[in-house]
């Protein structure tokens, strides 16, 4: 056996290391399409002690890591590359401390973004993000990745939520970052370094998580349409209003069919787009909003506009959009989800120009996403076994990252880079912004042991 | 106060120590060939995209968090098997016989991955790669699966044999005796288990053909199973008197045979195809509107007839309308509109539990809930976690007792909590487990069938 594993099952114990190909073979990817790699050794620690026992064993052996939850990314970054120790969270799953004094709940990073919902729902309070994977995710990785979801019009995204965290630095040291204040302004946030480093700065072992009341009512709203850019023109015209819903989510006509499919809620299935809009507040403003978006949405040409009649059928509709990605994948042997991101000023225009590629380069592209946040999901339904397509499929994302780019937009507005986005970065960031980045890197992890080879490579020094 | 320390004995395992280590056990060395995960259509395996939005909703991830023990994992390994970059080892089959086959995940994956076909394929590959066989496995398996259960006359017999040892008070003597600690331990933790015997079987119960009073509006047939048929036949009784109450024409063929379910599950695909033909045989298909099954285990695999002989000349064609004639009763009832029984039972709180081949294999989840509505004075109590499974799914309580005894424990405390004095589920497997769950507990609570509720209420009305 190979020393890395002898020394970890001597550290955490025969039951929490897997090395054997039956169990390797499947922590090598994660939610990402047509990435994968290999890894020699999955630690499971039950401990912040575990933790920093590895990552010290790690520094001192020059050994590097991955961290890894329930592996459901979607840029890669929890996949091993070649030889790396797969660090697996899912068990350090305790709900520590729920504070209804402060509205702050302190749990471990195992501990699923569900769960989490759940225990504040309890209580009458709300954790907003809701990632679409959140019955399974775990929040150290929706902290690592900095995960948004369908209500990040109004409510922001998992940043927003994060008062403070415990973090093994790459050294082993392990600290307390952040506290339960509303106010810290006690030397550099250090914490908001941590969220969205993607593993590669330290490992989550804790997480102070911020909590608010929860909205005593919610409207949801169903509006179709006949042209795709009139549903652009609807979350726009609705922002100009300024109206903030809770959620401003858009279907284009093959996801609209294939959620309708998995989860048979009655989607009108001749429709060219859909968005489904929610707000929730005060009952009063509530169903003025609500009002005024149908309004909005009817002005700009919505051919029916429909209000979900019980609390059970909103939160239907919702978990239906939250599957569209994995429906997307009924049509397709394989399905490449980019996250491209824009001003909302911008939305008829990217929405446009999305079709328009997937039309030159002879694409099948379905289209879905948080427009309200700007933040599209156009997805290639496509076959990862023909070479031919897939180069097509890479010139196609080429050019939607380039034109969001020219807009003010961004690569990836939830997703993260991991490996998926690396070799787009460089373009997005620019030089300085990017050297600065590699700076941090090195200076907090100068062996480069976490997570390297994501987000960008290191040049040797 | 401080406490001494605990002496240094060797503390039994946990039950979920136990689940644990059958969940991470990957004995390295044996290793075969496939053959059904090669041929098959490679799209089934293609379409997972690994999100992930299955684990949650699997049983055994949920016990060991363990990637490999979820649909996910197992799936990335059929896909590797299919590739042809992993054999069929000795670790992949332990790891597909502790799938429960719940088909949970079918129901949670929103791409639609056919998890139940993939199942199939790698149990038969196991089978066929020969990488569990021992002389002792390979007996039990050919005298269950392929002499007892292809002969409806040998099970049946063994039937009553089994009554006469239950029926004569020799079991409970045995029992009493505590003669059972004779038995090697296997057999003796399975004895509990023992489902009670019926004296009379289905053929004696239902007449081959019944008609109502009334002219029918439709003529079906009855399917009345295998296992059912020894230990439920009042079930099939009252399926019958159900359908008569609602209109329809009864026909029962004689001695029918198991419908292969349960050799489809545990890898005999080809006796499977088998007890298929001999089962379509047993039906005049084009006299009837309707095939009815009350067994959810049964009619999940009776569905898929169709795809198991679609390369069968000989009944490819007759299998596929088979498919579209065989109804769920609960289906079935539903659609035809069942006539309310007046009131005159009296009234009953009932909590259902769905059996995971009726809402996961079949997707029918609302009709058996309408039916319990529709008879008066019955309340419904909704169980918490309805749809997860109890641990019988199929022989799984006798290969994996722990898991199984694990999840039936879960089961068990959500009906507690219900406080509901009747539990009902549609699934022989089901009924037995958790008949012998409360046994072992002395608990009071009862477990029907829906449709023996059904009966009982048409029987009971008032006049």
């Amino acid at each position: 056996m190979e020393p890395l594993i002898t020394d970890m099952i001597a550290l955490l114990g025969r039951e929490n290391v897997l090395f054997e190909p039956e169990h390797l073979a499947v922590y090598g990817f994660d939610g990402t399409a047509a990435l994968s790699g290999t890894t020699g050794c999955v630690v499971f620690p039950r401990t912040t002690e575990e933790v920093v026992a590895i990552v010290r064993y790690a520094a001192r052996h020059g050994q590097p890591i991955v961290t890894r939850g329930s592996g459901t990314g979607l840029s890669g970054g929890s996949i091993p590359l070649s030889g790396h120790l797969v660090l697996c969270l899912v068990k350090m799953n305790r709900v520590l401390e729920l504070d209804e004094k402060n509205l702050t709940l302190l749990v471990e990073p195992g501990v699923t973004t569900i769960t989490v919902s759940e225990l504040a729902d309890k209580v009458g309070l709300l954790y907003p993000p809701d990632p679409g994977s959140m019955k399974i995710s775990t929040i150290g990785g929706n902290v690592a990745e900095n995960s948004g979801g369908l209500r990040g019009l109004k409510y922001g995204i998992t940043r927003d939520y994060v008062m403070g965290m415990e973090v093994v630095l790459p050294d082993g040291e392990c600290v307390f970052l952040g506290n339960k204040c509303v106010k810290d302004v006690a030397g550099y946030s250090m914490k908001d370094l941590f969220i969205g480093s993607e593993g590669t700065l330290g490992i989550i072992t804790r997480v102070l998580l911020k909590l608010v009341p929860r909205p005593q009512s919610r409207k949801t709203l169903l509006a179709s349409f006949s042209r795709m850019d009139a549903a652009a023109e609807t979350v726009s015209a609705i922002i100009a209003e300024k109206i903030i819903p809770c959620t401003l989510e858009f279907l284009d006509k093959i996801t609209i069919r294939c959620v309708e499919e998995f989860a048979h809620i009655g989607l009108p299935l001749d429709a060219e787009a859909i968005l489904l809009m929610e707000t929730d507040g005060h009952p009063a403003v509530v169903a003025e909003e609500a009002a005024r978006m149908e309004e909005v949405a009817r002005k700009c040409g919505a051919v029916s506009v429909q209000i979900a009649q019980t609390a059970e059928e909103s939160v239907q509709l919702a978990t239906a959009r939250r599957a569209a990605f994995s429906a997307l994948a009924r049509v397709a042997p394989t399905t490449i989800l980019e996250d491209a991101t824009v001003p909302r000023s911008e939305l008829a225009r990217m929405v446009n120009f999305i079709q328009g590629v997937g039309e030159r380069y002879r694409l099948r592209i379905g289209t879905f996403g948080h427009m309200g946040d700007g933040n599209l999901h156009p997805t290639f339904l496509t076959d990862e076994r023909n070479t031919e397509e897939m180069e097509r499929v890479e010139k196609a994302m080429h050019e939607i990252f380039d034109y969001a780019i020219s807009l003010g937009g961004t690569i990836t507005g939830e997703h993260g880079v991991g490996l998926a986005k690396k070799r787009f970065l460089p373009a997005a960031l620019g030089e300085g912004s990017l050297g600065l980045m590699k700076s941090l890197k090195r200076a907090l992890d100068p062996q480069n042991l976490l997570n390297p080879g994501k987000m960008f490579d290191l040049d040797p020094t | 106060m401080n406490r001494p320390p605990l002496p240094d004995s060797p503390a039994p395992a946990s039950p979920q120590a136990t689940i644990r280590a059958i969940g991470r056990a990957a004995p390295q060395g044996r290793a075969g060939h496939p053959l059904y995960l090669k041929e098959m259509d490679y799209s089934i395996v293609q379409q997972c995209m690994h999100c992930g939005l299955c684990l949650p909703t699997c049983p055994t991830y949920d016990a060991t968090k363990l990637e490999r023990n979820s649909p996910r994992g197992r799936i990335a390994l059929m896909r590797r098997i299919a590739d042809g970059e992993m054999e069929v080892t000795e670790a992949f089959a332990r790891e597909m016989y502790f799938c429960l086959g719940c088909l949970a995940c079918e129901t949670a994956c929103p791409a639609g991955v056919q998890y139940s076909r993939l199942f199939e394929y790698a149990r038969a590959d196991i089978e066929h790669s020969g990488v569990l066989h021992t002389p002792r496995r390979d007996f039990i398996r050919t005298a269950s699966l392929k002499v007892l259960f292809t002969n409806p006359n040998l099970l049946r017999g063994l039937g009553r044999l089994l009554w006469a040892y239950q029926a004569t008070g020799m079991q409970s003597l045995v029992r009493r005796l505590g003669l059972t600690r004779l038995l090697p331990r296997k057999l003796r933790e399975m004895e509990p288990l023992t489902p009670e015997v019926k004296p009379r079987f289905s053929d004696s119960l239902i007449a081959p053909v019944e008609t109502p009073p009334a002219p029918p509006r439709y003529r079906v047939g009855l399917l009345t199973g295998c296992v059912q048929d020894l230990i439920y036949p009042d079930v099939n009784r009252d399926t019958a008197d159900v359908l008569l109450a609602n209109g329809c024409e009864v026909v029962t063929p004689r001695a029918q045979f198991c419908c292969g379910s349960l050799h489809a599950h545990n890898g005999e695909l080809e006796t499977a195809r088998e007890m298929a033909r001999r089962t379509l045989d047993a039906f005049d298909l084009d006299g009837l509107d309707a095939v009815i099954t009350n067994a959810a285990g049964c009619g999940s695999h009776l569905k898929t007839y169709g795809h198991l002989l679609h390369d069968d000349p000989q009944y490819a064609e007759r299998a596929a309308r088979w498919d579209a004639k065989l109804k769920d009763i609960h289906e079935w009832l539903a659609a035809i509109g069942i006539a309310p029984p007046r009131p005159g039972i009296a009234p009953m709180r009932v909590t259902y539990h769905e059996a995971c081949h009726l809402c996961h294999g079949q997707k029918i989840t609302r009709q058996p809930r309408e039916i319990l509505r529709a008879i008066p004075g019955l309340e419904l109590v909704e169980l918490p976690e309805s749809t997860w499974c109890c641990g019988s799914a199929g022989v799984y309580n006798i290969t994996q007792p722990e898991m199984s005894q694990e999840l039936l424990r879960r089961k068990l405390d959500q009906v507690a909590q219900t406080a509901a004095p009747i539990v009902a589920t549609a699934n022989p497997g089901c009924l037995v487990q958790i008949v012998a769950g409360l046994r072992e507990r002395g608990c009071a609570v009862e477990a029907r069938h829906p449709i023996a509720l059904l009966a009982q209420a048409y029987r009971e009305a008032r006049a």
